[in-house]
């Protein structure tokens, strides 16, 4: 077939501009954060002359790379409250983008599998009750029924001793969430531009009045880094230091199957996440690499492991085969909570250290920084998560509920 | 898999090894006389290098001894390995002036400096 009779390319989703000498605010990252920031700030704030920078392509970062799961049975009051706001904003952002993007419902369990596991999950089921996040503890039996091919029986190194369940958490299709952000962003006037690296920041004092490109400088009135995992070199050319360690994790996903998994299951305690994607890959993760990295590759025991507890878990797995697997640069921080608000730097804000968790805050994340940006102070969600909680000891220590599984 | 050199062991696979993040975090002199701030500096705050990092290792499967390491956080290629103690090497300095030839010294004896020199384990 010559060119000639090639359809017509379908049409595009966001214009690609070239920078423009300046702006009102500038978000450094084009990824899931990054542009459902923007989108907040334009549709919230009616901010429309902003721009953000990307220095690959859009989206091609850790919203490419991550294991979709959207839950928010955290344990603490303030970790609920801005992760269950981040579940309602996506059960409407489908209709709000106008965009499906295939959020499944589909219910998260987390398995438990020692009696400090089991004491830890009724607890943290009660919490959420309490926070009004819905969850129940299920049995063994429970399990099996919604998930027949667990296997529930005690002669595994860990047997399932039960699981705490979320029937409103689920999964959405990474790549069309991102898309349909980006569409909305441009289609506000948003500048969406790709292949622009920021090599330096201007500052004037202790203000940053612009930003050094790959692309030439721009000058903008305020800056809004959503980086992940290169948070920490931004900061370092800001001049402000920031309590996160980079670290690779890593994710798999087997060839096409056909539906043999209703559900998501992660267990913490044997390190692995499971779910099945639309089109029937089995997609996993699981605990990221001990060290410091910036790589986009972890080591290969990760993922033995990762595929021991898988099987074990669920025989059926035993057949499968890897198709492919991957890793990200994850931001995390001491406390396994994330960093929004605002930074040493003035106009210069910061939204890290979602660590192995990001894609199921993306919508939260959004509105609480597009908000901090906008008014220069954090929204009543995003107010315990700024970076004064490593001196005045308010940690949210989420390590029980983020720390492995996501 | 990576492949790190025990000071005492020799060749041994990752597994066999933990992490202990940043090396060279000496504790604070005057505990009682630290702010806030510069608590917050010690207890949370590292260093986030991309690039050439200095961290420590435990070979928990082998002597159980801790030691220091130079490490690309991006190549992943381990670029120096030195006991808990010794002063850390100038492998930052080294690197980067054998990477220009014309700037290639004889390697210089290693500096003591402030932090290294109180570090604890």
């Amino acid at each position: 077939m010559s060119a000639d009779h090639l359809p017509e390319h379908p049409e595009f989703l966001w214009r690609n501009p070239d920078p423009k000498k300046s702006y009102d605010a500038v978000i450094v990252g084009g990824g899931g954060h990054g542009l459902a920031t923007a989108y907040f700030l334009a549709k919230n704030h009616g901010m429309r002359n902003i721009a953000i920078l990307e220095k690959g392509w859009l989206a091609g970062g850790n919203m490419a790379r991550n294991t979709t799961i959207i839950r928010s049975n955290y344990l603490w009051d303030e970790s609920a409250a801005i992760y269950e706001h981040s579940l309602k904003l996506w059960e409407i952002l489908p209709e709000e983008l106008d965009y499906d993007f295939l959020f499944s419902q589909r219910g998260v369990m987390n398995l438990a599998h020692t009696l400090g596991d089991v004491r830890e999950s009724m607890r943290r089921v009660g919490a959420n009750q309490l926070n009004g996040v819905d969850a129940e503890w299920l049995d063994p039996k429970q399990v099996k029924e919604l998930c027949p091919i667990l296997n529930i029986n005690d002669n595994i190194r860990y047997p399932v001793m039960g699981a705490t369940y979320q029937p409103r958490a689920g999964i959405a299709k990474h790549d069309h969430v991102a898309w349909a952000f980006a569409r909305k962003c441009d289609e506000m006037g948003v500048d969406i531009i790709q292949n622009c690296e920021v090599t330096g920041f201007i500052k004037d004092g202790n203000k940053v009045t612009g930003v050094k490109t790959t692309r030439g400088n721009i000058n903008t009135e305020k800056v809004g880094l959503c980086a992940a995992g290169h948070t920490s070199v931004l900061a370092e050319m800001a001049g402000f230091r920031i309590p996160i360690q980079s670290h690779p994790l890593q994710a798999l996903v087997s060839e096409l199957h056909e539906p043999v998994h209703p559900t998501v299951v992660m267990s913490n305690h044997v390190h692995v996440y499971v779910s099945q994607a639309h089109k029937g890959e089995l997609v996993m993760g699981a605990g990221v690499d001990s060290y410091n990295g910036y790589g986009q590759r972890g080591s290969f025991h990760v993922i033995e492991e990762q595929m021991a507890a898988a099987v074990e878990l669920f025989p059926i797995f035993a057949r499968a085969h890897v198709l492919r697997t991957w890793g990200g640069i994850v931001d995390t921080t001491m406390d396994a909570s994330p960093i929004v608000g605002t930074t040493p730097v003035e106009n210069m804000f910061v939204n890290c250290g979602w660590g192995t968790g990001g894609f199921k805050g993306t919508p939260a994340a959004g509105l609480t920084f597009a908000h901090t940006i906008a008014t220069g102070s954090p929204h009543t969600l995003n107010k315990p998560f700024g970076m004064d909680r490593f001196e005045t000891g308010h940690l949210i220590d989420e390590h029980g509920a983020a720390a492995v599984a996501h | 898999m990576l492949l790190f050199t025990c000071p005492n062991c020799g060749p041994r696979n990752e597994t066999e090894f933990h992490y202990g993040g940043q090396a060279h975090v000496a504790y604070p002199e005057s505990p009682g006389e630290l702010s806030d701030r510069e608590w917050a500096e010690y207890l949370f705050y590292r260093e986030n290098t991309k690039g050439l990092f200095a961290e420590r290792w435990v070979h928990s499967a082998g002597c159980r001894k801790w030691f220091n390491m130079v490490r690309d956080t991006v190549s992943y290629e381990v670029k120096a390995v030195y006991r808990i103690g010794e002063l850390q090497p100038e492998t930052l300095e080294r690197i980067a002036s054998a990477t220009e030839p014309e700037q290639a010294q004889p390697l210089a004896p290693a500096q003591a400096n402030p932090t290294t020199a109180s570090e604890g384990v």
